[in-house]
C-alpha cells in the first residue's frame, strides 16, 4: 500500500524538525554527564564493581569530580594519574607499579588493570586527581584515546561478528520481524524460554528490565537472579543470552536479535555494553526518559546522544518509543504528536550518524476501538509512518490501553492489529498478548499469540500490494491531515523562546509537563570546559 | 434463605452449570494428555467434562480448551466483599472537587522506603503511565505529585513532607522478607507521629502486594491497598479523605 503524500510537504516537516532539532544538539555538544564519562570508562575496559554492587565507573567518576569538577571530561585526569604510575613507577598509594618497558603504550591489557586498580585507590581516598596542562594533557590524551580506541574496536568487531553470521546461517525469514519479549527477572529463566520462543518463530527477543532500572545511575553487575517484572540489564547477562540465541539461531538456520533498553539514567553507559556484546537492537528515545521517567531533558539529550552515536558505530537498530504517547494521550488527538515525535528522533539519529536501516521508529494501534473507522483510522496513521519513512524498519506495538482482560476481545483485536502491520508494511512487530494488562505472558497465551500473527501473515500478509488507498479517500485525508497538524505543531515548538524544551516543559508530548531545570540526574550534568575532552566522542565523530 | 439465591452458571439452559476453561500441562501431546486434562477438570468439580481443542506447545507441552459441567451451586447471599467507602472519581471529577474545595493543589509524596528498591508499585501509582489502563497520580492536574523513588529513608521521607506541605504520604512496600514491610511501615506512621501535632499530619497510606488491607490501626496507617489497586482508587480516596476534613467556607 502506498499513500500519494506531497514530497514537498514531507521536506517542509523535515527541515522543520531539523530546526527544532538543531539547538537541542548544539546544547548536548556543550555539556556533558555522569553518565557519558562512565561510558568512556566502560569502552576503555573498566568493568566490575566493589563488594557492595556499587562499579567501578561510578567510584572513578565521582572521585574525579570531586577533585577536579566534571566539566573537563575524566579522560585528562584519569590517564594522568594513571601516567603517573608509569613515569615514577609509584602509584599515587605509595605501592610500586608493575615495571613497565621503556616507550611501552598503554596495550589494553595494562590499561585494563591499571585503571580497575586506579579506581580502587580513588575509591579509598587514595588518589588525588588534577587537570593536567601542555605537554602532559596531550600525553594523558593519547593515552586515554588509545585505551577507549580498545572498547570502540570491540564495537566494530561486534559488528563484524553479527554481519558473518547473518551471511553464513541466514536471516529472518520475512518482514515484519516478530518480536517477542521475555521476562523472569532470572537470566537462566530467561534463556530457556527465549529459546523457546525463537523456536516457536520470534526472530526478535526482547529481555525487558526490572522496573525501576532506568532510573538507577549505576548499571548493575553480574549475572542476576532476581528482578521485578524483570531481568536487569547487565553486561553479563547480555553475554549469556547473546550466547544462548548464539546457538539457537545456528540451530535454526536464521540469525536471532537481541534487544534491550538503553533509556534511563544510563543510556550511554548501557549503550556501550550492548555494542561490546554485540546486541542487535536498543530502546532508544530521544523523549521517553524525560516524559515517562521524569529525567532532566537536558541529561537525556546529552546521554542520548553519546547512545546513539555507540549504537551507529556498532550497527545497532534503535527502537523509538512514540507508542508511549498513545498509551497517556488519546490515539487519535495525539497522532500528529507521534509523528512529530519520529521526526525529531530521525533528526537526533541522523545527526548522531544512525542510518536508515538503523530507525524503528515507534507507534502503536492504541486507537480506541468503540471509535468508528477506528482500523481506518490505523491503517492511515500507520500508512504515513511508512510513507515519511519508507526505508526505517518501523516498530508496530500492539494495542495495551485498550486491553481490558477480556481476553477474547483482546484476541481479535490483536488480529486486526496484525492485519494492519502486514498490510502497512511495518518492519518490526511486537507481538501482542490477548492476556496483556492481565498477567505476564503464559506459555499458551505466547503460543497463541503466534498462532495470530502466523495466520494473518499467511492469509493476508501480501494484500497491500493489491489495494492503494483512494487519493481522495478517508485513509489518505486522514494521513494528510496527521502530516499536517504534525507540521503546525513543529511550527509552534519553532515559536517558543526555548523550542523544544518549553513544548517539552509545556505538555506538548504524552500530556507530561518537563521542566528543563527539574527531573532526576539533574545532578549529574555538567557545561563542558574549554579543556574537556573525550576520546570516545572524539572517535566517534570521526575528528582523528 | 430463599432458593431464588442459589444460582449456578449458564451455559445456555438455567441450571446447566456450564464453564469453560483453558490451561497447559507440561506433558508431551498424546492420548495420555488428554486423559490427565480429563482427570483434572473432573476433579476441579467438572462432571462430565469434554477436552473440546488439545494441541502441543513447544517441547512437552499440551495446551488444552476443556468444557463441562459443574455441580458447585452459587450462594449469592453469602457472598462477601470489602465495599469501597467512597466515590470512584474519574480524573476529571476529581481535579474539579480538589479546585473547588481545596482551592490549591493536592500535595502527594511518594516513595519506597527501607532498602526497598521496587519502584514499581509506587511508580503504577503516581507516574503518569499508570497501571491497567490508567493513568498516575502526575497525570491529575489538580495533583501535585512528588515521587521520591527508591530507597528513601524515613527521615527524608518526613523532611520532604513537612517541607512539600503534603496532604498524604504514599509509601510502597514490596520486599516482605523478614516481615520488612511490616516494620518499615510501622516506623514510618511513627515518625509522622513525632513530627506532626496531632491531627495536622498528612494522610498515611501504604501499598503493596503482600499487605492485609484491614491491619491500618496496627501499622498506624490511614489506608492499605493491596494488589490490583488503580491509580484512581488511590486519587479517589485521596480526595475524598482531603476534601471532607477541609472545614466548609
Amino acid at each position: 500500500m502506498r499513500l500519494d503524500l506531497d514530497p514537498r510537504t514531507i521536506a517542509q516537516a523535515r527541515a522543520l524538525a531539523a530546526k527544532v532539532g538543531d539547538p537541542i544538539v548544539e546544547m548536548a555538544k556543550k555539556h556533558t554527564t555522569v553518565a557519558v564519562e562512565r561510558a568512556t570508562l566502560r569502552l576503555a575496559g573498566l568493568g566490575g564493581a566493589d563488594p557492595d554492587g556499587t562499579p567501578w565507573v561510578n567510584h572513578l567518576v565521582d572521585a574525579v569530580r570531586a577533585d577536579v569538577g566534571l566539566e573537563h571530561g575524566i579522560a585528562l585526569p584519569v590517564w594522568q594519574a594513571l601516567g603517573a604510575y608509569e613515569t615514577t613507577g609509584v602509584r599515587p598509594s605509595g605501592e610500586l607499579a608493575r615495571p613497565l618497558a621503556p616507550n611501552e603504550g598503554v596495550t589494553a591489557r595494562s590499561a585494563d588493570n591499571d585503571l580497575a586498580r586506579l579506581a580502587e585507590e580513588a575509591a579509598a581516598g587514595q588518589v588525588t586527581f588534577r587537570l593536567p596542562e601542555g605537554a602532559e594533557a596531550e600525553l594523558a590524551a593519547k593515552h586515554a584515546r588509545e585505551a577507549v580506541g580498545v572498547g570502540i574496536a570491540r564495537l566494530d568487531a561486534s559488528r563484524v561478528a553479527r554481519e558473518r553470521m547473518i551471511s553464513e546461517i541466514g536471516d529472518a525469514p520475512r518482514k515484519p520481524w516478530i518480536y517477542l519479549i521475555v521476562a523472569t527477572g532470572d537470566i537462566y529463566e530467561d534463556i530457556p524460554q527465549a529459546q523457546a520462543a525463537a523456536r516457536e518463530g520470534a526472530d526478535i527477543i526482547a529481555v525487558i528490565r526490572s522496573t525501576g532500572q532506568s532510573l538507577l545511575d549505576y548499571v548493575p553487575e553480574g549475572a542476576t537472579r532476581e528482578g521485578f517484572a524483570g531481568t536487569y540489564a547487565t553486561q553479563e547477562n547480555f553475554r549469556l543470552m547473546r550466547a544462548a540465541l548464539d546457538e539457537t539461531s545456528r540451530e535454526l538456520g536464521r540469525y536471532v536479535r537481541l534487544t534491550n533498553y538503553a533509556s534511563g539514567l544510563c543510556m550511554p553507559e548501557i549503550a556501550a555494553l550492548a555494542g561490546m556484546e554485540r546486541l542487535d537492537m536498543m530502546l532508544n528515545d530521544s523523549m521517553y526518559g524525560i516524559l515517562f521517567r521524569d529525567i532532566n531533558p537536558v541529561r537525556t539529550f546529552v546521554d542520548q546522544r553519546l547512545s546513539r552515536q555507540i549504537h551507529a558505530r556498532a550497527g545497532i537498530i534503535i527502537n523509538t518509543g512514540e507508542d508511549n504517547y498513545l498509551t497517556t494521550a488519546d490515539a487519535v488527538e495525539a497522532a500528529h504528536t507521534v509523528t512529530t515525535s519520529q521526526l525529531l528522533n530521525e533528526y537526533f539519529a541522523k545527526e548522531a550518524g544512525l542510518e536508515n536501516w538503523q530507525l524503528g521508529l515507534g507507534h502503536a494501534f492504541e486507537i480506541n476501538p468503540d471509535v468508528p473507522d477506528s482500523f481506518r483510522l490505523e491503517l492511515a496513521h500507520a500508512l504515513l509512518a511508512k510513507s515519511i519513512f519508507p526505508d526505517a524498519p518501523l516498530k508496530w506495538m500492539p494495542p495495551t490501553r485498550h486491553m481490558t482482560g477480556d481476553i477474547f476481545k483482546g484476541y481479535l483485536l490483536d488480529g486486526f492489529f496484525n492485519l494492519a502491520g502486514a498490510m502497512t508494511g511495518q518492519g518490526i512487530l511486537l507481538v501482542g498478548m490477548m492476556t496483556e494488562a492481565v498477567v505476564t505472558p503464559w506459555i499458551s497465551d505466547r503460543d497463541l499469540a503466534l498462532q495470530n500473527v502466523r495466520y494473518v501473515m499467511d492469509a493476508a500478509g501480501r494484500l497491500g500490494e493489491d489495494f492503494h488507498p483512494a487519493p481522495d479517500g478517508f485513509i489518505a485525508n486522514r494521513a494528510r491531515e496527521v502530516l499536517g497538524e504534525s507540521i503546525d505543531l513543529l511550527g509552534k515548538i519553532i515559536d517558543e523562546p526555548n523550542g523544544l524544551l518549553d513544548a517539552i516543559a509545556d505538555g506538548t508530548f504524552g500530556l507530561m509537563k518537563r521542566p528543563a531545570d527539574a527531573g532526576k540526574g539533574l545532578e549529574g550534568v555538567a557545561e563542558k570546559s574549554e579543556a574537556y575532552y573525550n576520546p570516545a566522542t572524539t572517535i566517534l565523530e570521526g575528528e582523528e | 434463605m430463599s432458593q431464588g439465591n442459589l444460582i449456578r452458571p449458564y451455559g445456555d439452559t438455567t441450571g446447566d452449570g456450564m464453564v469453560q476453561v483453558s490451561f497447559t500441562l507440561p506433558m508431551k501431546h498424546s492420548k495420555v494428555a488428554d486423559g490427565a486434562a480429563l482427570q483434572l477438570a473432573n476433579k476441579m468439580g467438572m462432571e462430565p467434562a469434554m477436552v473440546v481443542h488439545s494441541k502441543p506447545m513447544g517441547d512437552g507441552f499440551t495446551f488444552f480448551v476443556v468444557y463441562g459441567q459443574v455441580n458447585h451451586l452459587v450462594d449469592v447471599d453469602k457472598v462477601q466483599v470489602v465495599e469501597r467507602d467512597f466515590p470512584l472519581l474519574t480524573p476529571k471529577e476529581a481535579n474539579a472537587v480538589i479546585k473547588e474545595t481545596l482551592r490549591r493543589p493536592l500535595v502527594v509524596v511518594g516513595a519506597c522506603i527501607g532498602t526497598d528498591a521496587h519502584t514499581v508499585g509506587i511508580d503504577a501509582i503516581l507516574n503518569i503511565k499508570g497501571f491497567a489502563g490508567e493513568k498516575g497520580l502526575e497525570y491529575y492536574k489538580e495533583i501535585e505529585v512528588v515521587n521520591l523513588g527508591a530507597q528513601v529513608s524515613v527521615p527524608s521521607l518526613v523532611d520532604a513532607a513537612v517541607t512539600r506541605r503534603a496532604d498524604a504520604v504514599l509509601v510502597s512496600q514490596v520486599v516482605t522478607q523478614r516481615d520488612a514491610h511490616l516494620l518499615n511501615t510501622r516506623e514510618m506512621s511513627a515518625a509522622f507521629r513525632e513530627a506532626y501535632p496531632a491531627g495536622e499530619r498528612p494522610l498515611l497510606v501504604a501499598g503493596g502486594p503482600r499487605f492485609d488491607e484491614s491491619m491500618t490501626t496496627e501499622l498506624g496507617v490511614d489506608r492499605i491497598f493491596g494488589r490490583g489497586t488503580t491509580p484512581a482508587e488511590v486519587a479517589s480516596y485521596l480526595v475524598h479523605r482531603t476534601t471532607a476534613k477541609e472545614p466548609a467556607a
